[in-house]
């Protein structure tokens, strides 16, 4: 192999769940590193999502119009671009605000939980949508790993078959909330 | 009840008609009710009284004359005359006017198409009879097809003659109805049930109500025939609550019908018993399916269950059925008075008879027509409907209702008969058809018989609970422009699932609103795209 | 019982088999570990075919039919699985998915729900409808159950064993379309029902973790249906 595969990882609205189980991967990450470079992640130091990447890992739901923007950005600069567990594939846990809508969440979190200091943040935080989405309802996805979290032994299958080209079945392996 | 004292009755009654030289007819349908029509009614007979003519002329209410747009509609016979937008005010110039010159500034030309390209059968008595007197039913013909079908034929006999007209079910379907007949009488069993289905529920439809409330004697008639050709004993009319006229008048036809010995224990002196009771419907549109139906008029909550078995099998109490809707038994009486043969002599070789559409939208002769089958859309509505008002130009005609679809203008020369109206991707359905002109959009239209869909869906079956709930969120897309080429394939893989995989007909129909226009009037979803979408590649 | 039944011999999926009088497709597929997909059809109470997954294409026409509510025809070809039918399945399971709020992380039911397996089996890896987000009540009246109606996928099996294996018939749907809603009594809350013997039989039926046992957590409500066999056998026995 001339090249390794750029690989980059973010999570949005979410939890870092999915993260902590991509690290659960253990010494096997070892043998991940010989094949991939990690381009961009909470893990690594860059600031700037690159251009040019080979497979992006996007955690997490879309719950602000700064998620919105990430997205896109990616989306423009990925090969293949995953959706990487349950609130990534389906808004899963951020959605549960759906049902009640976004104003009524900051006012229930904000105001009537909070008995000092009540008042809805707005300087310096993105502002939150109507409604959290799933990755797909923006952009499009090659590819979805549902679970909550993804086993890291589904996370090291899927990017082992994706870095060797190969679409991986994850019928047996994944669902949602596993 | 034998056969001379049926001609015994028609004689009197007849004689008593001859009395008056005029006889003032106020339509009492449900249309010219609403505008007041029973003022009208009272009024005339208030000035008859005053004017001490009791003993010439004669105020009756009766049922629909046709030209709802017309209403309230008074006619004077033997004249023939005909009067639109009456009112009690206008009474005593109408009582000057008889025997001498007609009163103009009323007076409807009976000379235009809409009355004389008309073929009546089932509606041959409305207007001209007092829908809750037997007597001017039987004076006119009336139950002389329980006479003699009960003295002359032989069940095996009335099936034939069924078989023999080529009748079709008119409740949308197109059944054959000689065949429906055939098997229900062929089905084991001692117990057998018959169903009037008066549960008519699409949008601008109301052909059955007026049937019912015009001349109800007619369905209890064919009901009878029916019951005694399939052996059954007992019959519902299962009717919406919401047509309390044609109810009332139900009630008060099958008093009188049992009374005269025409229902009831011993029918015509012969052995034959048959009772028929009325069940209300509430109002939900999938009772309409016969399954749905059965189910609510055993007391259930109204969902449908799969076929089969079907109800001719195993129908109320698991017993065979026998389902017709209202029109199919007003054909009845005729066909055996009269002869399947008779019967048969119009339509087409398929489509066979007369049938009634209730013609609403943008047109200028709204109403109630009974036309033969084989007639052109063309004849429809620029003859009889008299065309398009203000000016505007046809768009699509929509026939089938809710299950049905619109057909283009360009297909006017069709002919309406069950196969051409399915060949067109719409269906007879039960009779609605509404003319839509060109200011109107085919998205809107599709998306408000989406919203019926919707809303009358029983939520027994995942894709029409919620199938329908998202298509018609994907036409609100499209009526917003946020539409892409991706919801526009959602759309049509949707409408397939939804078509294909439903329980009852009213799932299995409910996308052919939205598949008919995607086929004539694709650009106009195509239109309603977001910019971006509007040009450019389609989606793998 | 007809001392001497008709046999009616048929395939599906080109294997021959053979069922008595009145079996439906699906019961002679289970005979013969033949699997078809369904979320609302248990054994031990009537089908009713209202979930459409077990439809079947009988060869050479174009129509699907209820597996479960069609009784088998002799020398009926029945392919239980195609491209189409396939395609029509995990659309369904979508549209449920999409229908209410069925958040598998944090249901009791994880890992033991049929909706949930039966998307995995049929490959359903995300939604491509919209989800509605409906907002439900849970009603909690009940000591010992408890239902959310978020994660309802109005199958009737609750419905069906209430009424005709506890004969109690506290349960029932309301309202229609989208809004349909499954009741006890006169849609009074649970623990005040008059009818309801707190047998739980509905609870252990539930295909998901619409109706559970109270103090499950997560992942915690197993269901067991053990006792549907044999009651249905004892009921059986007593003809």
């Amino acid at each position: 192999m001339t090249e390794k595969i750029r690989l980059a990882t973010i999570w949005l609205d979410g939890c870092s769940g999915c993260h902590m189980s991509f690290l659960d991967i253990d010494q096997r990450m070892l043998e991940l590193a010989e094949k991939v470079e990690i381009v961009y992640s909470p893990l690594v130091d860059a600031k700037e999502f690159p251009e040019n990447v080979d497979i992006t890992l996007v955690e997490g739901a879309l719950g602000t119009d700064e998620d919105i923007q990430k997205i896109k950005k990616i989306r423009e600069n990925t090969r293949l671009l995953v959706a990487f567990g349950d609130c990534a594939v389906t808004a899963n846990i951020p959605s549960m605000r759906n049902p009640f809508g976004a104003d009524a969440t900051l006012k229930k979190v904000y105001l009537e939980h909070e008995s000092l200091n009540q008042q809805i943040p707005s300087e310096g935080v993105p502002a939150l949508l109507p409604q959290a989405l799933p990755l797909h309802q923006m952009v499009k996805v090659d590819l979805f790993v549902p679970g909550c979290p993804p086993s890291a032994d589904t996370i090291f299958y899927t990017l082992s078959e994706l870095i060797e080209g190969r679409v991986p079945d994850l019928t047996t392996l994944s669902r949602f909330g596993a | 009840m034998t056969n001379d004292e049926l001609l015994a009755l028609t004689e009197q009654e007849r004689a008593e008609e001859e009395k008056y030289s005029h006889r003032i007819h106020i339509c009492t349908g449900t249309g010219c009710v609403s505008s007041h029509s029973e003022k009208i009614l009272e009024t005339f007979q208030a000035e008859i009284k005053a004017r001490g003519l009791e003993e010439k002329v004669k105020a009756r209410q009766v049922g629909c004359m046709g030209l709802c747009a017309a209403g309230p509609i008074v006619s004077i016979q033997p004249d023939g005359l005909l009067y639109r937008e009456m009112t009690p005010e206008l009474v005593p110039a109408i009582m000057d006017s008889l025997g001498g010159e007609p009163f103009k500034d009323q007076l409807i030309d009976t000379n235009i198409p809409f009355f004389y390209r008309q073929e009546k059968n089932t509606l041959e008595n409305a207007g001209l009879i007092d829908p809750e007197r037997i007597e001017e039913y039987i004076a006119v013909g009336g139950y002389a097809a329980v006479v003699k079908a009960l003295s002359e034929m032989t069940p095996a006999e009335v099936i034939q003659e069924v078989h023999t007209s080529g009748m079709r079910g008119r409740g949308g379907a197109g059944f054959k109805t000689g065949l429906k007949w055939s098997l229900v009488a062929k089905a084991a069993g001692d117990q057998k049930y018959l169903i009037c289905n008066a549960d008519e529920g699409d949008p601008g439809a109301f052909m059955d109500r007026s049937i019912l409330e015009s001349d109800p004697h007619r369905v209890l008639e064919g009901m009878v025939v029916a019951a005694y050709a399939v052996g059954a004993s007992q019959g519902y009319i299962y009717v919406r609550a919401e047509y309390p006229l044609a109810i009332k008048r139900l009630k008060i036809a099958i008093k009188q019908a049992e009374k005269l010995g025409l229902l009831g224990q011993n029918i015509c002196n012969t052995p034959f018993n048959f009772k028929i009771d009325l069940r209300l419907g509430a109002g939900a549109f999938v009772c309409g399916e016969e399954t749905a139906l059965m189910s609510s008029v055993s007391g259930n909550r109204g969902t449908p269950n799969p076929r089969p078995p079907f109800p001719a099998q195993s129908g109320i109490n698991n017993c065979p059925t026998l389902i017709n809707n209202v029109e199919t038994f007003a054909n009845i009486p005729g066909i055996i008075t009269d002869g399947g043969k008779w019967f048969a002599r119009i339509g087409t070789e398929t489509s066979k008879g007369t049938k009634v559409f209730a013609l609403t939208g943008k047109i200028k002769n709204t109403g109630l027509i009974e036309v033969p089958m084989g007639i052109t859309l063309r004849e429809i509505i620029y003859d009889i409907g008299g065309g398009i008002p203000d000016g505007h130009n046809l768009k699509a005609v929509q026939t089938g209702g809710p299950s049905g679809g619109c057909i283009p203008a360009e297909y006017l020369d069709a002919t309406v008969d069950y196969e051409s109206l399915k060949q067109l991707g719409s269906m007879m359905g039960s009779g609605g058809m509404i003319v839509i002109d060109d200011t109107s959009n085919m998205v809107d239209m599709a998306r408000f018989f989406m919203k019926f869909s919707m809303e009358e869906s029983c939520g027994k079956c995942i894709p029409c609970r919620v199938g329908t709930t998202m298509l018609y969120n994907l036409l609100g897309k499209f009526q917003a422009g946020q539409a892409t080429r991706w919801d526009l394939k959602r759309l049509e893989e949707l409408c397939d699932l939804v078509k294909n995989t439903s329980l009852c007909g009213l799932g299995q129909a409910a996308p052919n609103p939205i598949i008919s226009t995607l086929r004539f009037f694709r650009q106009e979803y195509l239109d309603k795209l977001i910019d971006s979408e509007k040009t450019g590649e389609t989606v793998e | 019982m007809n001392s001497n039944p008709v046999v009616r011999s048929f395939t599906i999926d080109g294997i021959q088999v053979s069922a008595a009088e009145g079996e439906t497709i699906l019961e002679v597929a289970r005979q013969n570990d033949i699997e078809i997909p369904t979320l609302c059809n248990l054994e031990g109470i009537s089908s009713t075919g209202q979930c459409r997954l077990c439809m079947v294409e009988v060869k050479g026409t174009n129509r699907l039919i209820p597996s479960c509510a069609t009784v088998a025809e002799e020398g009926m070809e029945i392919v239980t699985s195609n491209e189409r039918i396939d395609k029509y399945r995990r659309m369904i399971v979508e549209l449920l998915f999409a229908e209410r709020n069925h958040i598998c992380a944090v249901c009791v039911a994880n890992g033991h729900c049929d909706l949930q397996a039966m998307a995995q089996k049929l490959g359903v890896t995300h939604i491509e409808f919209d989800y509605l987000h409906p907002s439900f009540q849970v009603d909690a009246s009940h000591p010992k159950y408890e239902v959310d109606h978020n994660r309802c996928i109005l199958c009737g099996r609750c419905v069906r064993v209430c009424d005709e294996i506890e004969g109690a018939h506290t349960r029932d749907f309301r309202n229609r379309g989208i809004n349909t809603l499954v009741i006890t009594d006169f849609a009074t809350p649970w623990g005040e029902s008059q009818t309801c013997t707190s047998c739980g039989k509905c609870v252990h039926v539930c295909p998901t973790g619409a109706l559970a046992e109270k103090g499950k957590s997560v992942a915690e409500m197993q269901k067991r249906r053990q006792f549907l066999p044999y009651l249905v056998m004892r009921r059986e026995g007593a003809k």
